[in-house]
């Protein structure tokens, strides 16, 4: 144990002191619409000359409907070419003034982002292009071709995977017939039939400005930030928000689904329909999972899977809160003829997880970890910018980094165990496996003792 | 367009404005060296400490040491149980991790600025006073190679990887994979262990950098009153093996289960510490720039848009390494097309450059790049220490960091051309192709080895 001559002064007043107290300076966040009807959130950020924006759509892979990829597809095919230029040129332009863009979606939302310095022309020639690539996206029948096929090559690459597959695999179990089940990358069947009809109703349907939430960090001031954030939206039209994606049923039983594979490892994978973002049970359930699996090597599965047994490199637990409530899911990759024993110490950790919820002492170390280091989520404009696209595109209180430790603080052992005995059910998991067979390998055999 | 405007007007005023904040440097008496870069945007800081140490200094039969030495520095020292470290960091609202790679073994705690004392402290103790116990030994070993397995033998493009650069380097240190090969580790014991961390964690081989919110003065205060007790060692230069001169061009295949092929093909370079002129690596990173920087860059324009010969394709190249090394260049074939087709066209590529001086309008593209790179950078603390950190290792000046960007402004069309005629050359080339065997063959496959990246990370 940790010996008492080796605590200094400082370092016992450090673990003594109430953090939760003391005064955070979180980023003061402005927010206000564009005419087009987009909703705002910005934080001036004077200490760098540069400017990042993020342009957040309801327009991930739920809303594929019968094509999966489209939403995809759609995002990927916005800077191949925009109003009169094509992708050489707008490559071009972008680079010449140092500027990154970048679009990725996940099954919630599409999110195209710019970094660029605020020096100009720089800015000035980032933003016109910016907003040519939302707005005018020209989806060019040759450039939807060669993404398609280079598409087809990356989902076959995924093929080779077996995290990958597996991960696949688990949300299927999990989601049956809701559109959270499809990947965001889609299917090879459904990219080879995408129309470019498709990509453009898309497009159409979803980049306006009701479905719009512009989150920006930078060397702006208010009147500045106001004036670019129209510039970016202008060329959208305002149209009206998506409808609600439907409610994700619980799982009615387990499943377990064993994949063979040519691996070395198996990869074991568990999970279930988790929480929503702004879910009341949100703060016990993410405190208790911290503890559970969220809090890499010190948390319950990384001690009782890799500490005290040597059976994973990684081994974790999260909630990933959706629109609707995302999965639960718990993970890790071990030696095939050890495939068995990991599982089992996997789902008895959870089992006895929520029978028993956390220690005090677990509660206590949880709520230091947390809210000690809050001031490193917070430490740059990229965390900010995300954290301002999370609370627009969700509609969190504008408080929300505000309160945040003081959320943390006051959750209990209690509430904690409670929450998981009514929202996390064992008995009711979805199991993958990916992996090859038991058979110890002939250059393991004098491995383990 | 404007475009020539544009970039001379990005470029003139930027090379002042990027001047990163002042480094303050202070050795203390054992040998240690101690770097701090105050920045005050946020009330955080990040402590690291360097060891000049990793896989290249390593001989054959105990590859992996370093790395698996790295994972034993969490598993408890004289005055910490095994696991307390990491328990103590997260009581402290701290992220750590560990990482080594081939020349060097980092440690870092990122954490509020009013905590720097507890980083110090526990460093220090596991630099001079680490137990290395045999029953964590034994489980941290099982540990290491599950992350084996799923770093390399589970992924093809790593294998390959690792089968390439083991016959692209005859000799060269640089053959063998970071963390270990199979057979290494199955015979490693903890003597080797320990018989690592008292030949190199002293604090004579360290480097510690603090970059944040703080005030150098305390911090060089708190680093003698922690660190300042501790013992020199007596560090005796590694005997590295180099590589001699490559006498022709090397080819291998890999087969492995997987579903699409993959290329790669390496050049030996030289890097800072070894080349005949001090411009040439800032030549080779401007190559790899104008070739693979961004969506403008010739690859994605000429071999992904134009010809559409590759799924994808890269190029790269690292100046700042302790021995020579490669000048890398991957690709995927697009559909149908065939793997010699696509290493024709990176070779007519390479070509190119050799016979035609490319254009200003290229070149000053690829500097404003490089010129936005350096003030993004700026938004990351963490980023900034580990280049201090890294160019300390290999024995280089922290200060190569803020001239880095003047140094690739001023590299010119010639002396691009004059690299890429001077090594990209057969004779220095191997050439690796991945061999896709079927992924429905539901044998387990042996294990393997391998390293994908140029780090592990703990």
């Amino acid at each position: 144990m940790f010996a008492d001559r080796f605590l200094s002064p400082i370092w016992l007043a450090a673990l003594l002191l109430p953090v939760a107290g003391l005064v955070q300076a979180t980023p003061e966040i402005q927010t206000w619409r564009t005419t087009n009807g987009a909703r705002v959130l910005f934080v001036a950020a004077p200490g760098i000359p540069m400017l990042d924006v993020k342009l957040v759509f309801a327009a991930g892979s739920a809303r594929d409907g019968e094509r999966p990829g489209l939403a995809s597809m759609t995002a990927a095919l916005l800077d191949e070419g925009a109003g009169d230029w094509d992708a050489d040129a707008l490559a071009d332009r972008l680079d010449d003034v140092g500027a990154i863009l970048s679009a990725e979606v996940d099954r919630d939302m599409a999110a195209v982002a710019l970094r660029s310095l605020t020096r100009q022309p720089a800015l000035d020639t980032a933003v016109e292009t910016f907003a040519t690539v939302l707005a005018r996206p020209t989806f060019a029948p040759d450039a939807l071709e060669r993404v398609r096929r280079n598409r087809l090559i990356a989902l076959r690459q995924e093929e080779e995977s077996p995290r990958t597959v597996g991960q696949k695999a688990l949300y299927r179990a999990i989601f049956g017939d809701h559109p959270y089940a499809g990947d965001p990358s889609g299917t090879p069947e459904a990219i080879a039939a995408l129309a470019r009809e498709d990509l453009l109703a898309f497009h159409a349907r979803y980049f306006v400005g009701a479905n719009a939430v512009v989150a920006m960090v930078g060397d702006l001031d208010r009147a500045g930030a106001e004036a670019l954030a129209e510039r970016i939206t202008v060329g959208l039209p305002a149209g009206a928000p998506p409808s609600a994606l439907p409610a994700v049923p619980d799982l009615a039983s387990g499943t377990l689904e064993s994949i063979r594979f040519p691996s070395s490892q198996t990869t074991v994978l568990a999970g279930q329909p988790g929480m929503r973002r702004g879910d009341p049970d949100y703060f016990p359930l993410h405190v208790g999972n911290h503890i559970l699996g969220g809090s890499g090597l010190v948390s319950i599965l990384m001690d009782e899977i890799r500490e005290k047994r040597g059976l994973s490199y990684s081994t974790y637990s999260y909630f990933l809160p959706l629109a609707q409530p995302g999965p639960f899911l718990m993970g890790l990759q071990t030696r095939n003829d050890q495939a068995d024993q990991a599982r089992a110490v996997l789902l008895d950790t959870l089992k006895r997880f929520i029978a028993n919820g956390p220690t005090e002492q677990e509660l206590t170390s949880a709520k230091k970890n947390i809210t000690g280091g809050f001031p490193l989520k917070i430490a740059s404009n990229g965390n900010i910018l995300q954290y301002l696209a999370v609370i627009g595109f969700h509609g969190l209180p504008l408080d929300y980094l505000d309160r945040f430790n003081d959320r943390i603080e006051s959750v209990t052992a209690e509430e904690i165990r409670d929450a998981f005995a009514r929202r996390v059910h064992p008995e009711r998991l979805a199991i993958v496996t990916v992996g090859g067979t038991a058979e110890p390998l002939v250059s393991q055999a004098n491995g383990a003792p | 367009m404007h475009r020539r405007f544009i970039a001379l007007l990005l470029l003139l005023p930027s090379l002042g404005a990027v001047a990163a904040p002042e480094v303050l440097e202070r050795r203390l008496d054992n040998g240690l060296k101690v770097l701090v870069k105050p920045d005050h945007r946020a009330p955080i800081l990040t402590s690291q400490i360097w060891y000049r140490i990793g896989s290249s200094y390593e001989y054959g039969g105990i590859t992996g040491v370093s790395h698996v030495l790295e994972h034993m520095m969490f598993q408890g020292t004289e005055r910490l149980a095994p696991g307390e470290f990491s328990r103590i960091v997260a009581e402290n609202g701290g992220e750590e991790n560990a990482f080594t790679g081939r020349d060097y073994t980092a440690y870092y705690q990122n954490l509020a600025k009013d905590r720097l004392e507890i980083s110090f402290e526990l460093e220090a103790e596991r630099m001079r006073h680490l137990k290395l116990a045999e029953k964590e030994f034994a489980k941290e070993l099982e540990v290491v190679k599950e992350e084996r397995r799923t770093r390399t033998d589970d992924d093809p493009q790593s294998l390959t990887y690792e089968r390439f650069s083991a016959a692209a380097y005859d000799a060269s240190p640089y053959r063998n994979p970071i963390i270990g090969w199979p057979g290494d580790l199955e015979q490693l014991r903890l003597e080797d262990v320990r018989d690592w961390y008292r030949l190199w964690y002293a604090p004579n081989n360290a480097i510690l950098v603090v970059a944040g919110d703080v005030n150098p003065d305390e911090v060089f205060a708190l680093a003698e009153k922690h660190f300042g007790p501790l013992a020199a060692e007596e560090i005796r230069p590694p005997k590295t093996r180099a590589e001699p001169d490559q006498l022709g061009e090397k080819r291998l295949r890999v087969k492995a289960p997987a579903k699409e092929s993959y290329l790669l093909m390496g050049y030996k370079t030289p890097s800072m510490a070894d080349a005949e002129e001090s411009w040439e690596p800032y030549a080779l990173e401007m190559l790899s720039s104008l070739l693979d920087g961004g969506d403008s860059a010739r690859f994605a324009r000429e071999l992904v848009r134009g010809s559409q010969i590759v799924a994808s394709a890269g190029a790269s190249y690292r100046a700042f390494e302790r021995l020579p090394g490669l000048f890398l260049f991957d690709a995927v074939p697009s559909k149908g097309q065939p793997i010699e087709a696509v290493e024709a066209a990176l070779r007519d590529q390479i070509a190119r450059i050799q016979s035609e001086p490319v254009s200003g309008e290229e070149l000053e593209r690829v500097r404003n790049q490089v010129i936005a790179a350096k003030v993004f950078e700026r938004d990351s603390l963490h980023y900034q220490a580990m280049q201090i950190g890294l160019l300390e290792t290999i024995g280089l000046d922290w200060r190569l960091a803020d001239t880095y960007v003047e140094r690739l402004a001023e590299v010119t069309p010639e002396r691009i051309q004059a690299v890429a005629r001077k090594y990209l050359v057969a004779d220095r080339l191997t050439v690796a192709v991945l061999d896709p065997q079927p992924l429905d063959d539901t044998e387990p496959t042996p294990t393997r080895g391998g390293m994908g990246g140029q780090t592990n990370v703990r």
